[in-house]
């Protein structure tokens, strides 16, 4: 009984702030994020848009895993040239898509896909196809600089964060060079020549220099962070450097730098997608998203479905990552309120009258 | 503080000097300028390989060739800076001083737009936090954050260009339009002014007929044909702005400046006349600064009048209000111009260009005509470039200024008495300028070497192309020349960001702590 009136005493019993503390009363810290997270309604729809996004288009094509041939369920390849479509087009045009979304009591075809549902490029290959390829590649170069960049960025910046003094002012200085160059020149300069390596190689690359906005952000949680208390204790109970940063540190700046990546990542994906528009990325007979656009923004009158498709689909990844990215900013900040509901003032009231009730 | 400053200029100076060995080298071993060429089936195929490899100095290895197009570079300090050839024997440097300022134009329009737009709607959003319209600019801006910039740029020129201009030549609104735009508009006023269910509803109403009955009447009168504001617009206008810029400078109540503004927008009015006499004189250009010097000293001494104390603020608010008025005459004046213009036979009634920086069979020689028709170019280049970046500024100045609202000298501010206008445009407005002004230095800077895509989309010969084009040639002199200025630019604008900072809040001293 003593213990809870001490409680009260401790924390605010009225007003907004009571029924927040009220709903993270005996959760841990990792539980409260989590529950935030959850309840971050755009957050979550991303994910799952992502998520069905990433299985659609995986599943879509055949996968080859080394040997192991596994193959998707779409019935076309992006690569093979096919007949192409001449009749049903509005004047002139071939390849037109057969995807029907209008009920027949609108326009009379019925709801179907048809046999090439996004149409077919100039020489007859499923556009399908192709878009869930590009779609591909766009989001393997995006996760491998996502987690690269990660990798170089958490390092450097916890190293240099951590450490401080001459190590701090070396790497700092080496950032500063590679922030100085556009990553979109080093892109330029590494994709014109080395292209035809393959996508892997120019994730690797743009990876191997996206890393330094990163770093800084590390660097300076790591700054605030090596003053604080639990440090010092954990210090002088024996704990090694290592320890110290892996322990202690790192989970405590996680938020920081998961936010950090996200964002990363979908500046990546819109990276990939430039470099390809400009024919510094991928390159042929592959495609990315980027390059299919660049490939038909011409034929944007005629053709639109060729430009409309790769577009929305870039637009709903980046938007879902950054959403997601949202979502996980307002989940670890510690002083973010969200609305109170009408409901949940109701629901308080009601809550503090059956206490005042009990009493 | 000048330790401080120099010391930071001689690691700007070392960081350029890395960086640009790092990306000569990079770019050195990433191509080969002699592929052409040995490829190709000339007799003299060989020859032009010996003469290129010594023009080049291609049998030095690039480390060290590096030092030699260094040495060129740092001839700046005794006063003769050599950049080197291009591949079409042009100096860089000339190549340079000729796109920089066509990507100048482009760029400075653009950041000065996204920046007013993006504050303005920032400041809004955060003052109606978790309303729907700040649900719905939240999207917005992440929606912009999120659209590849060339998708961007052929939507712009399917529907802002080609049928645009197709509107443009039958300017008549269809009733689709006409409601769907006011429907828009009821719905943008009512979720800014919100308010009880009964308000919102109002104002929607409101909006929406205000915005029915303007759109209709500029339908029916064809005043798309031929646009201008006359002297009732003017004389609306200059009122509103002076209501307006009043309100935001210095407060409604405060007579002095309200009445001042109210003079400078008679003053507009009155000379509306004699200075379209003035434009159609056309010729000497010396004549515009010197309206502007006299607009300025007018808007300087006119408060005087009205108030002995407190001149500042009053000098100010007349100064802003006479500024806005000289653009609405200006803005007039180019309305005007846009008849003549649609007419002539380089535009025939496509006035909007998907493509260029300039139309070059116009008849040079009308002020007034060169500069629609520069504006009319940078339209849509300037539309593209201005969404992505606004959305950046929206969403800083939102977290920035809910930051700020959140301290403790805005509460002691409200609980002294303040006026809520006080509070906010003296005490947090302010304040959340500080890391805005910062971040615009830096902006600017990287967004001129970062315009490439929306160069070649629009066709524009700027820094983009000429980093293109000597990507695409191997043209490593031309490279380097351009990468130089945009890399100093981009160092530099870190430093002067740093500088501006500590200037800008005395709690912040540049120089303590590191680097």
């Amino acid at each position: 009984m003593l213990k809870k009136k001490k409680n009260q005493e401790v924390s605010v019993t009225s007003g907004e702030q009571a029924i927040m503390n009220k709903e993270t009363e005996g959760l841990s810290q990792s539980q409260i994020v989590i529950r935030r997270f959850l309840r971050h309604k755009a957050a979550m729809t991303s994910v799952f848009v992502i998520f069905f996004i990433v299985v659609f288009v995986f599943t879509a094509l055949d996968n080859k895993i080394g040997p192991v041939k596994i193959p998707g369920w779409w019935k076309f390849g992006y690569d093979e040239i096919l007949e192409l479509r001449l009749e049903g087009c509005p004047e002139g045009i071939v390849g037109c898509p057969t995807l029907d979304v209008l009920p027949p009591f609108i326009d009379g075809t019925g709801v179907g896909l048809g046999r090439h549902p996004f149409g077919q490029d100039s020489i007859g290959k499923d556009y399908f196809a192709m878009v869930m390829r590009g779609a591909q590649r766009s989001l393997y170069v995006m996760v491998v600089i996502g987690f690269l960049a990660g990798l170089i960025g958490i390092t450097i910046g916890a190293i240099s964060g951590y450490f401080r003094g001459w190590i701090d002012a070396t790497l700092m200085r080496f950032t500063d060079f590679i922030i100085t160059i556009p990553t979109i020149i080093i892109g330029s300069v590494v994709g014109y020549h080395f292209g035809n390596l393959g996508v892997g190689f120019l994730a690797f690359y743009l990876g191997l220099f996206a890393w330094t906005g990163l770093s800084r952000l590390v660097r300076g949680e790591f700054l605030k962070l090596r003053e604080l208390e639990f440090v010092d204790a954990a210090r002088v109970a024996g704990a090694s450097d290592r320890r110290i940063i892996f322990k202690h540190i790192l989970p405590n700046a996680i938020g920081v730098i998961i936010v950090s990546i996200t964002l990363l990542m979908s500046g990546a994906i819109l990276l990939e997608t430039a470099l390809s528009f400009l024919g510094f990325g991928v390159v042929a007979p592959d495609v990315s998203l980027g390059s299919l656009i660049s490939e038909y923004q011409d034929s944007f009158t005629t053709r639109p479905w060729l430009f409309w498709w790769p577009g929305l689909l870039i637009i709903t990844i980046a938007l879902s990552i950054n959403f997601i990215g949202d979502g996980l900013r307002d989940a670890f900040d510690p002083r973010q309120r969200r609305r109170l509901t009408k409901k949940d003032k109701e629901n308080a009231r009601v809550q503090a009258r059956i206490a005042a009730a009990n009493e | 503080m000048i330790a401080y400053i120099s010391r930071r200029l001689g690691v700007l100076v070392v960081i350029l000097f890395g960086s640009s060995f790092i990306l000569y080298n990079l770019a050195a071993i990433s191509g080969d300028p002699l592929g052409e060429l040995r490829l190709s089936r000339e007799p003299n195929a060989q020859q032009q390989i010996v003469a290129l490899t010594r023009e080049l100095n291609l049998d030095v290895p690039p480390p060290l060739r590096y030092f030699l197009w260094l040495r060129g570079i740092l001839g700046v300090f005794v006063g003769n800076a050599d950049f080197g050839l291009t591949r079409t024997q042009q100096p860089v440097i000339n190549e340079i001083l000729v796109a920089l300022p066509i990507t100048l134009r482009l760029v400075t329009a653009a950041t000065i737009i996204a920046i007013i737009l993006g504050i303005s709607i920032g400041i809004v959003t955060a003052l109606r936090q978790y309303s729907r319209f700040d649900y719905a600019m939240t999207f917005v801006a992440f929606l912009l954050y999120s659209l590849p910039i060339f998708w961007v740029a052929v939507l712009l020129k399917e529907y802002l260009a080609i049928q645009f201009n197709t509107f443009l030549s039958e300017p008549r609104i269809s009733a689709q339009w006409l409601i769907g735009l006011s429907i828009a508009s009821g719905v943008f006023w009512s979720a800014i002014i919100s308010g009880t269910r009964k308000r919102v509803l109002l104002i929607f109403a409101g909006a929406a007929t205000a915005n029915f009955a303007f759109l209709s009447y500029l339908s029916i009168t064809e005043w798309f044909a031929n646009p201008s504001l006359g002297p009732i617009g003017i004389g609306v206008f200059s009122v509103g702005v002076a209501y307006g810029v009043t309100q935001l400078s210095t407060g409604i109540q405060n007579k002095a400046a309200l009445h001042s503004s109210l003079t400078m927008a008679a003053i507009a009015l009155v000379i509306y006349y004699p200075v379209q006499w003035l434009f159609e004189q056309d010729g000497e250009i010396i004549i515009y600064p010197l309206l502007v010097i006299t607009l300025f000293l007018v808007a300087g001494f006119v408060p005087l009048k009205f108030s002995r104390i407190d001149r500042g603020p009053i000098i100010r608010t007349s100064i802003i209000s006479a500024f806005i008025m000289g653009l609405l005459i200006v803005i007039d004046q180019l309305m005007q111009t846009w008849k003549p213009y649609m007419e002539s036979d380089a535009v025939y009634f496509r006035p909007i260009p998907t493509i260029g920086q300039v139309n070059a069979l116009l008849e040079p020689g009308n002020f007034w005509m060169s500069l629609l028709d520069a504006l009319v170019h940078m339209f849509l280049p300037t539309l593209a470039l201005l969404l992505i970046s606004f959305a950046g500024y929206v969403r800083f100045s939102r977290g920035t200024l809910l930051e700020v609202l959140n301290q403790d000298y805005i509460r002691t501010a409200r609980a002294k008495g303040l006026t809520e206008r006080t509070v906010i445009m003296r005490h947090a407005f302010r304040n959340t300028m500080i890391p805005i002004a910062t971040i615009m230095v830096v902006d600017f800077a990287s967004i001129i070497g970062g315009a490439i895509i929306t160069e070649r989309i629009f066709g524009w010969l700027g820094m983009g192309t000429l980093f293109n084009t000597a990507i695409n040639s191997m043209d490593l002199n031309l490279l380097m020349g351009v990468f130089l200025l945009t890399g100093f630019l981009a160092v530099s604008a870190n430093l002067i960001a740093d500088l501006l900072y500590s200037a800008l809040d005395p709690r912040i001293r540049a120089g303590a702590g590191g680097n």
